[in-house]
């Protein structure tokens, strides 16, 4: 019976690969499916090679340091002593002044979008906010490095240091560049992120929440803070914590102004260093495995705190959606 | 009763927190305007025909120009297209009309994690994959590492897109007797091809202004193209190198290469804007 239909598909005119495409019948279908599927496991795929390469490259400075990487502050290639504390804690400095200024920030950007602005400017004004996730990297880094450092040196250094410079985060020399630069860079990169996610999940909220509040006589103000946010509460969370996955993996633009110092300090107007910005300055002039296995490690570490970061906040941000579409009804 | 709020303190919280919400909006608005207005203003002075047509003269004389970067970039873009865009628009038909399940589920995630790796570690990754084996730095490098950038955001986009097509067009056609696969290629995508397009553009609009995965992999290149295993100039290391040099005419031409960038996003966002509004009357 096979036999017999395989010859009848031998004599069957037209194009060889029209033969094989019409048997079985659904091949087409299969191979298409496959194709997709192997398409959409590439993904995977770049994902576990990501890590299995950097901590392949890694591995001489993994080997030779150790943990201590992590809790050294040495940067020596001539020695060949690496750390990375400085760079981790710059990092860190960097991205918690970043959310410090964001966070109210784009909670206020989000509240306004969602529930404030009339009707005429909502789109224009979230179009607008949208655009500054838009603005190259290094544009900012250079309209930061020529426009912002020079107001943050004198006016408002200056300014901190002489009236508030028995805190420790204002004493010392003001350099313009340096942490504060650094995390106002990034409050600007991470603010329409946040936006953006914070303001769908309270458009999510079911109007019917709104009205409650309202008929029990509560203004706008109260209805939006004890009704609309705390239900919206775990879409805002995620919004937060991907702004600040963003935050903590920006290059270029935190690159230009943060400096290039190597420090711990608790000194706000300190030039310092992050992770990704002490890889973009040093990698093209490291030599040696240890020096490029070092470089390799800061990035291995970004990339595994920015995985942790993203995955916990997307499944925030699936859980609140699924969330939402069962509980609005 | 004493201990609540009079109503007139409740109305003056209530106009204060508004207030204040309209206010972060209006900081966030002008921040945007500051910068893309001082990029505009500052880059519109020194960009001219000169800027496009000509290389970069030596320093200390004035004039000169990006054309080799603004080739680079070209050339960058049109690789990442190359190898990003068919892997990713499968992919996000996967995701559509496959992707129900919990295979689905998992590279949805996946998907979005790796948009948010920063993109200075992938360049680290291609410059380990792609630089280290071949031994040299070069164009292909660069269009792999802006590849991998757009994969996931045009993934996601074609996905969503896709998914906008209503069930009824797919049922018609599979009515017809037509196979799955062809319904997808030939109803569903282009269905879904001016979103597609749009978001594509959005994408490769973003990846035209990358420059830290460039920096390992593509290197810059001053002396124009000179083959895709050849390093190559692209215009946001140029800007880079440019801004952190000590000298003025070097941070003119920086600020001409931003108003050009800045220009690329700005054109590009407001059209698909105009192009989305349209389609959604």
């Amino acid at each position: 019976m096979r036999q017999a239909l395989i010859k009848e598909q031998a004599q069957t005119p037209g194009k060889w690969w029209r033969r094989w495409l019409r048997w079985p019948a659904s091949s087409g279908d299969w191979v298409f499916q496959t194709l997709t599927l192997l398409a959409a496991l590439c993904l995977v795929g770049l994902l576990v090679a990501m890590a299995l390469y950097l901590l392949a490259e890694a591995w001489p400075s993994v080997t030779l340091f150790g943990p201590a990487f992590l809790t050294s502050t040495a940067w020596d290639p001539v020695r060949g002593v690496f750390g990375a504390l400085p760079a981790v804690y710059g990092t860190l400095a960097t991205s918690a002044i970043a959310m410090i200024v964001a966070v109210p920030l784009s909670m206020g950007v989000a509240i306004f979008l969602a529930e404030l602005a009339p009707d005429w400017l909502r789109a224009p004004a979230s179009f607008l906010v949208e655009m500054l996730a838009a603005i190259p990297s290094v544009v900012l880094g250079l309209w930061g490095l020529f426009v912002m450092v020079p107001l943050i040196r004198d006016p408002v250094e200056q300014w901190l240091g002489g009236n508030l410079g028995f805190i420790p985060l204002f004493q010392g020399p003001p350099f313009g560049v340096g942490f504060l630069a650094g995390g106002l860079i990034l409050t600007v990169m991470s603010l329409p992120l946040i936006t953006a996610v914070a303001r769908d999940s309270i458009l999510a909220v079911p109007n019917s929440q709104r009205e409650a509040m309202l008929a029990l006589g509560a203004t706008h103000w109260e209805t939006i803070s004890r009704a609309v946010l705390p239900y919206a509460r775990s879409g805002i969370i995620a919004g937060v914590i991907l702004g600040l996955g963003r935050a903590l993996g920006e290059t270029m633009a935190v690159t230009m102004v943060i400096g290039n110092g190597y420090q711990v300090t608790l000194q706000l107007f300190a030039p310092a260093n992050t992770m990704a910005s002490k890889i973009a300055t040093e990698f093209n002039e490291a030599s040696g495995d240890v020096y490029i296995g070092a470089l390799v490690e800061l990035a291995l570490v970004l990339f595994a705190v920015t995985l942790v970061v993203n995955i916990i906040g997307r499944l925030l941000v699936y859980w609140t959606v699924s969330d939402t579409s069962t509980r609005g009804q | 009763m004493n201990n609540r709020p009079s109503y007139l303190r409740r109305k003056i919280t209530n106009y204060t927190m508004m207030g204040l919400c309209g206010l972060a909006t209006v900081i966030a608005i002008g921040v945007l305007l500051l910068v893309v207005g001082y990029t505009l203003a500052n880059g519109i002075s020194f960009f001219n025909l000169e800027f496009v047509t000509q290389t970069a003269r030596p320093l200390g004389e004035p004039g000169g120009g990006m054309r080799n970067e603004i080739l680079g970039t070209m050339v960058l873009v049109g690789l990442a297209t190359l190898f990003g865009l068919p892997v990713s628009l499968l992919a996000g038909a996967y995701l559509s009309e496959f992707g129900g399940g919990r295979v689905g589920t998992a590279v949805r995630l996946v998907a979005d994690v790796l948009a948010g790796v920063p993109s200075v570690v992938i360049g680290i990754f291609v410059y380990v994959l792609v630089v280290v084996p071949m031994g040299t730095f070069s164009a292909l490098s660069g269009g792999i590492a802006l590849a991998i950038i757009m994969l996931p955001v045009i993934a996601r986009t074609t996905e969503e897109m896709m998914k906008l097509v209503p069930t009824t067009h797919r049922e018609a056609a599979l009515a017809l007797g037509i196979r799955r696969w062809r319904t997808i290629v030939s109803v569903v995508m282009p269905g879904a091809l001016v979103g597609i397009v749009t978001g594509s553009m959005l994408a490769l609009a973003r990846i035209a202004g990358e420059t830290a995965p460039l920096i390992f992999t593509a290197l810059g290149n001053r002396f124009g193209f000179s083959g895709l295993n050849q390093p190559i100039a692209a215009l946001p290391i140029q800007i880079w190198r440019y801004a952190v040099s000590p000298y003025n005419t070097w941070h003119e031409q920086a600020w001409a290469a931003s108003f050009l960038l800045v220009m690329l996003v700005l054109i590009i966002s407001v059209l698909v804007r105009w192009f989305t509004s349209r389609l959604n009357h």
